[in-house]
């Protein structure tokens, strides 16, 4: 069992931007610069960067949504990059993904109950129906939702469909791309239990996504900090919260709000610091 | 009617006074959306508006700068320092000539509060010329002066950003955009309205400092709309917590953030607050979700999902304070919580 979960070697992801000029191809954007990490089963690994670091293309290099321009991913000793759709099956079972907009990852034509089962379907599974209803229990629905509509229900409600979903096929590997940054404090707070309940419950390894350093903090064992398409800083997350390296890092660490340094009496100014 | 309606407010030096607003009540068709809000800013003082969504925090600013639908059923009052008429029921000719000179907004997504079509600097002058007091606006005076806001909110190079279209700005150059225009015409009361939550962080940490740094220059009040706890912390002196279409508690940050009354601001507060317990731990949670419109419980909004809620919570709670702007309404308030 030394296999890690994910393991990311060298990874690589450029993109042409269209052409400005008939004379010149394009401008390259390097939008992932190589990047290597290895999430262990089990574990609970978070990805913190801002829009344009590269977070959102890693996500869906890891889930073999896209390839790679160069480098290797690897999901349970497997390799997903480069490999065809069709040969992805493994990848289908053993990782799924729960988006930011739940709205938005949901097909509003389709009842709950159909969109559960579609990963089931797809995988050609049997017990459909009984594996739905204990799915729509797990995260905290009645069993009377498989009927309805997505707009029928709330944005955490939404979440909660969204996640039984990812885990109809009984993955292994749960990736959330900023599941929580769409909802209320009180609904944030009831998913975040669900999702670690259900990760804990479940064995899964979790990576989650988020710009919001605090939600990282709560959820996830490990950390990974990505700026510019690099990974400029990883380790234990108490101790990047405690004790940030890397300069971007402490900016990131710092710019975020917090309740207590406010109370205490720091204002905006405190947040940009000096050094920026 | 609860207790604020026949509170009677301390006499205050009405000179410093810009926002009044008295037993603000909005029906829309059947639905009855603010009940009885009143709250007051002072001149230069900053106050937050929280509350989940739903809870009647962007119908109040609507209200505010007089943008609530035609069919909206409006009573109370809402007084602006240097306007004669009342907001509540003023016709929209006096409200056009309120909008933006003495209350101004920004809006959550700049790019939807931006015309797409017009270059940012020419939005900026629109403001000014469009609010030109006398005579013909000067049209060049206003161009120039849209290039200094643009560089008072910290866009590199304002020459070249005033002809930009918005589509060429980032999220977060946009939003100072918005902010530019907003500050235009030294607004009495600035009303944000989200303004920082489509940004990320290190570019929220700037904005939130260039509207702070903006309205102290010009000693105007704001009103600051959010759901994120920590910036109001961070940016505003007072709070009022809405639920229900009601304000349920108010008071200074300091006061409510430390040692909440009502019992929805303390599981607000305790649901958002993440930097205590072990990674992975369980937070405590605000059982159910906000109810849709007209779905609230009688009495006391918040009982349906308190879990301090008895039978005399189907009773109208009163108001316990000394002024709309420093209290709470709630039957079983939190006593002893504090946090460090």
């Amino acid at each position: 069992m030394t296999t890690p979960a994910i393991r990311v070697h060298e990874l690589r992801r450029t993109y042409r931007r269209p052409r400005t000029s008939l004379r010149q191809p394009g401008p390259v954007v390097e939008a992932l610069k190589g990047v290597s990490f290895e999430v262990a089963r089990g574990e609970r690994f978070g990805i913190v960067g801002e829009s344009g670091c590269g977070k959102s293309t890693l996500m869906r290099l890891l889930a073999g949504l896209d390839q790679p321009t160069s480098g290797e991913v690897q999901v349970e000793g497997q390799t997903v990059s480069g490999v065809p759709e069709r040969r992805l099956g493994f990848l289908r079972s053993s990782l799924q993904l729960v988006f930011q907009d739940p709205m938005g990852s949901l097909d509003p034509r389709m009842r709950v109950r159909d969109i559960i089962a579609e990963p089931l379907v797809a995988q050609g599974l049997p017990n459909r129906q009984a594996r739905v209803t204990e799915l729509l229990e797990a995260v905290g629905l009645s069993p009377a939702a498989a009927d309805r509509f997505p707009h029928q229900f709330s944005g955490g409600q939404r979440q909660r469909i969204s996640i039984a979903r990812a885990l109809a096929p009984s993955p292994s590997i749960l990736l959330a791309d900023e599941p929580v940054s769409a909802l209320d404090v009180s609904v944030r707070a009831q998913v975040l239990n669900l999702i670690t309940d259900l990760v804990g419950e479940l064995g899964l390894t979790l990576v989650f996504v988020s710009h919001d350093l605090s939600v990282v903090r709560h959820v996830c064992d490990r950390v990974a900090v990505m700026s510019e398409g690099e990974v400029v800083e990883t380790g234990a997350t108490q101790q990047i919260f405690d004790d940030p390296q890397h300069p971007y890092t402490r900016r990131l660490l710092r710019a975020a709000p917090s309740m207590r340094r406010a109370l205490a009496g720091a204002g905006t100014a405190e947040l940009i610091g000096d050094a920026s | 009617m609860s207790a604020i309606a026949t509170q009677v407010r301390p006499a205050e030096p009405p000179t410093s006074r810009v926002l009044d607003v008295q037993h603000l009540d909005v029906r829309l068709g059947r639905f009855h959306l603010l009940h009885d809000v009143s709250f007051s800013i002072d001149k230069g003082e900053r106050v937050g508006l929280i509350g989940e969504s739903g809870s009647g925090k962007s119908l109040t600013s609507l209200a505010l700068l007089g943008l609530l639908p035609d069919d909206a059923r409006i009573s109370g009052s809402i007084r602006l320092a240097g306007v004669d008429t009342d907001l509540v029921g003023a016709r929209e000719r006096d409200l056009a000539a309120v909008r933006g000179r003495d209350v101004a907004m920004v809006f959550q997504e700049p790019m939807t509060a931006l015309n797409p079509t017009m270059r940012v600097g020419d939005q900026v002058a629109e403001a000014i010329t469009m609010h030109a007091r006398r005579g013909s606006p000067d049209r060049r005076a206003a161009r120039a002066r849209a290039v200094e806001l643009l560089d008072q909110v910290g866009l590199p190079d304002p020459r070249d950003a005033a002809r930009a279209y918005p589509h060429q700005l980032s999220g977060g150059q946009r939003q100072r955009v918005v902010l530019a225009i907003a500050l235009a015409n030294d607004p009495a009361l600035l009303v944000c309205d989200e303004p920082t939550t489509a940004l990320d962080v290190t570019v929220q940490a700037r904005v939130l400092d260039l509207i702070v740094r903006g309205v102290t220059a010009r000693d105007s009040a704001m009103l600051f709309i959010t759901h994120d706890l920590s910036v109001v912390a961070t940016v505003c002196e007072r709070v009022l917590v809405m639920y229900g279409g009601r304000v349920v508690e108010a008071g200074p940050v300091r006061e409510v953030f430390r040692r909440p009354r009502h019992r929805y601001t303390q599981g607000l507060l305790a649901a958002s607050d993440l930097d205590v317990g072990v990674p992975g731990g369980r937070l405590p949670t605000i059982r159910g979700t906000v109810p849709p419109a007209g779905a609230f419980p009688d009495g006391c909004v918040f009982r349906s999902r308190c879990d301090h809620a008895t039978q005399v919570c189907a009773t109208d709670p009163v108001w316990t304070g000394s002024d709309p702007g420093d209290g709470y309404a709630c039957h079983h308030p939190a006593d002893e919580e504090r946090m460090p």
